[in-house]
């Protein structure tokens, strides 16, 4: 018996635009310049209002805030490539899916100051909640593609998780059974190089992540994750395929974290300034405003009117956050479950004494 | 002797037995270069290099699993887990390994381990890191629960921990990792697992607590000393083995009890204590056992989180309740 190869695999690596904002036209997905503007646009809202977060933040105003910036390309490219129909299932570090998908602004910020009306997602969306413990929701896209799937409903389902939920058996299983069962959904992988302090390197002792979608039976690809039309590109073609019924796809975009893990966290005591600097180099919207300068007659006015835009929209969601009555804490037994248990109605009656009484003193 | 924090206080203690201890070994997320994101192993890989103190991969199934294998094999892991919160994926490990290995194979392996993980509310952390969930493993046989309420309580209880033969889930209340400093002994200092502590002597009444909650029930006990009510308070500081004695000791002489956890209320620990005080000193008691609790509902984010956790007043009010009944 001879020792042969049975298999061989390879990973796709995709760019469009590259650092200096050069395209390459022969993988140019046919955008129009209000379709190119429009991702501008919307990166430049995301940076806007996470800017404004971390300010909220240290003035005290929002709890605890994950950083997006370096990240607003990936965010962007995969949910214009979205349909309304389609689900997504977020982890923490999406608010720019979540704000491109409808969520009001105002309740990203209501979410990070520690409210919970912050999760409670419009009727009309099929975004599900943010979800804190890594890669947990993983399992839950799956279970919503193979619910589509059953139903036969022409939707898809994209997740977004970072490089340290790789590490996560509910990645592995979530792939596994998507991969076995076929399911429409598209893996977003956010590799943003670190998981707190942990570098990438202590994640995977694979080249790639993209290439962990091999083992699971079905196709994986790595694209720039800071270029804004690579990863449209791809993640439009994987949501296509999925709903064409031919099984899931991971994309691993890769980019990087340019801020602290969060405002809990100080980056300067694990990582290397002159990494950073490299990869602000390589800032996602930097490259597209060259583009934008070159190809589209882009002026410094047009910069200063979009960015001024982009200040009121976040000074109006604000507003429109501060403006919210006081959460109140009775509200913490009512959606336990569909109806009030006979313990949790006296439980709640217990606080509205104390709370009464409080008032009273 | 120099005053210390809870978080330095753990760390001497990491630090006094990786000394002493060449198979101590660390493992979890973000505990090397960063020192663990409350600071707790700060400065260990600079001393003990990354071969002893080791960021893994974000897995706390993975951590726990292999602290198993490296345990039974002969080393003594001491794994981080970053919040209480994200310990439930290794549940399975825990309750279908850690707490049996030494059983199932009749003592032929055993498995001794320390998961510590900052637990507790009242910090306005994000969802899911303010959990208080301390019944899930004091009601799993075969771990052992500690948690430690003030710097000096925390080392000695944490090489204990260390040097016990079997698995102890160490629980540390993040609540007051800052809030207080006192003198912490140098060098070798054990507090024995099993044995609760009478923090203050009275005749009136028992208030029994743990961990954060210790602070306000102190203070709840100074106010009604004012009003010329005596409270016994008692620190549990290891939840299994449940120190029974010294419960049952301080109620037989006061005869109330008043039990007090951030945990939700149905099934807490409190359920237990006032259970095995039914049991065994129904006829020393004058009143109704009563529990100062959290709602059976998680616990709110920051907004409304104080309204969830047990304050001073409604410890006052209900050993005021129990003392006049
Ligand atoms: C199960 C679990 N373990 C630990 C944590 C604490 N934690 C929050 S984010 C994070 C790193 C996540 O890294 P990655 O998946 O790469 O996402 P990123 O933060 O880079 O977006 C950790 C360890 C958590 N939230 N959940
Ligand atoms: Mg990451």
């Amino acid at each position: 018996m001879p020792k042969k190869i049975i298999h061989e695999f390879k990973v796709e690596f995709l760019q469009i635009l590259d650092e200096a904002g050069r395209v390459d036209r022969t993988l140019w997905p046919a955008l129009d310049e209000k379709e190119v503007k429009g991702f501008y646009e919307a990166m430049l809202l995301i940076r806007t209002f996470d800017e404004k977060a971390l300010n909220l933040q240290r003035e005290g105003r929002l709890g605890t805030y994950a950083s997006v910036q370096g990240q607003e390309a990936a965010q962007v490219g995969s949910a214009t490539a979205l349909r309304p129909s389609d689900w997504i299932f977020p982890a923490f570090r999406e608010p720019g899916v979540s704000l491109l998908r409808g969520l009001p602004m105002r309740m990203i910020y209501q979410y990070w100051s520690g409210d919970e009306r912050g999760s409670a997602i419009p009727e009309d969306q099929h975004d599900f909640p943010i979800a804190i413990p890594v890669g947990t929701h993983i399992p839950h896209a799956v279970g919503a593609a193979w619910a589509a799937q059953f139903k036969g409903d022409p939707v898809a389902v994209a997740t977004f998780f970072g490089d340290g939920a790789t590490s996560k058996g509910d990645f592995h299983e979530g792939l596994n059974f998507a991969g076995v069962f076929r399911l429409p959904i598209v893996f977003i992988c956010q590799n943003n190089h670190w998981a707190i302090s942990v570098p990438l390197s202590r994640q995977t002792a694979s080249a790639t992540l993209a290439q962990k979608a091999i083992a699971y039976g079905f196709e994986g690809i790595q694209v720039d994750g800071n270029d804004v039309f690579a990863v449209y590109t791809a993640v439009k073609n994987a949501l296509e395929k999925a709903r064409r019924g031919e099984g899931p796809t991971l994309i691993e975009c890769f980019t990087y974290r340019l801020s602290d893990h969060t405002t809990a966290d100080d980056a300067s005591r694990y990582r290397k300034a002159e990494d950073v600097a490299a990869w602000r180099k390589k800032d996602p919207l930097v490259r597209l405003r060259a583009l934008l300068e070159r190809e589209y007659g882009w002026s410094e006015a047009d910069e200063q009117t979009l960015r001024r835009q982009a200040q009121e929209r976040v000074a109006a969601a604000v507003h429109e956050f501060e403006a919210v009555p006081p959460a109140n804490p009775e509200a913490m037994f009512d959606t336990l479950f569909a109806n009030l248990t006979p313990d949790l109605l006296r439980q709640k009656e217990q606080l509205r004494k104390r709370l009464q009484k409080k008032e009273r003193d | 002797m120099s005053k210390l924090n809870l978080v330095q206080a753990i760390n001497q203690a990491l630090r006094h037995e990786m000394e002493k201890n060449p198979d101590v070994v660390l493992m979890g997320e973000d505990i090397g270069p960063d020192g663990g994101v409350f600071r707790v192993t700060e400065g260990l890989i600079d001393t003990f290099g990354a071969r002893r103190v080791v960021d893994t991969p974000l897995s706390e199934s993975g951590i726990v699993g292999v602290a198993i294998g490296m345990a039974a094999y002969g080393l003594r892991p001491v794994v981080e887990i970053q919040f209480m919160g994200f310990l439930y994926a290794a549940m399975e490990q825990l309750i279908s390994h850690a707490a049996r290995l030494r059983t199932r194979t009749r003592g032929r392996y055993t498995c001794p381990l320390v998961v510590r993980t900052p637990y507790g509310g009242g910090i306005h952390a994000p969802e899911h890191h303010s959990e208080s969930t301390e019944a899930f493993f004091v009601h799993t046989p075969g771990l052992k629960v500690v948690v430690p309420s003030t710097p000096a309580e925390a080392k000695g209880l944490l090489l204990s921990a260390i040097r016990d033969p079997d698995p102890v889930i160490f629980l540390e209340p993040s609540k007051i990792y800052r809030a207080i400093k006192e003198e912490v002994p140098e060098g070798e200092y054990l507090i024995p697992l099993g044995e609760a502590r009478v923090v203050a002597e009275g005749k009136d009444v028992t208030l029994i607590a743990w961990g954060a909650m210790l602070h306000p029930t102190l203070k709840a006990a100074d106010q009604m000393a004012e009003k010329g009510i005596e409270a016994e308070v008692i620190d549990l500081r290891t939840l299994s083995p449940l120190d029974s004695a010294t419960i049952l000791r301080s109620v037989e002489k006061t005869g109330r009890a008043v039990i007090i956890h951030e945990a939700p209320r149905t099934c807490g620990l409190g359920a237990e204590i006032a259970a095995r005080l039914c049991e065994e000193a129904l006829l020393s008691l004058e009143a109704p056992i009563t529990r100062v609790t959290g709602f059976d509902t998680p616990i709110p984010l920051p907004k409304t989180e104080k309204y969830y956790l047990p304050d001073v007043d409604q410890i006052v009010e209900a050993a005021e309740q129990v003392v006049g009944f």
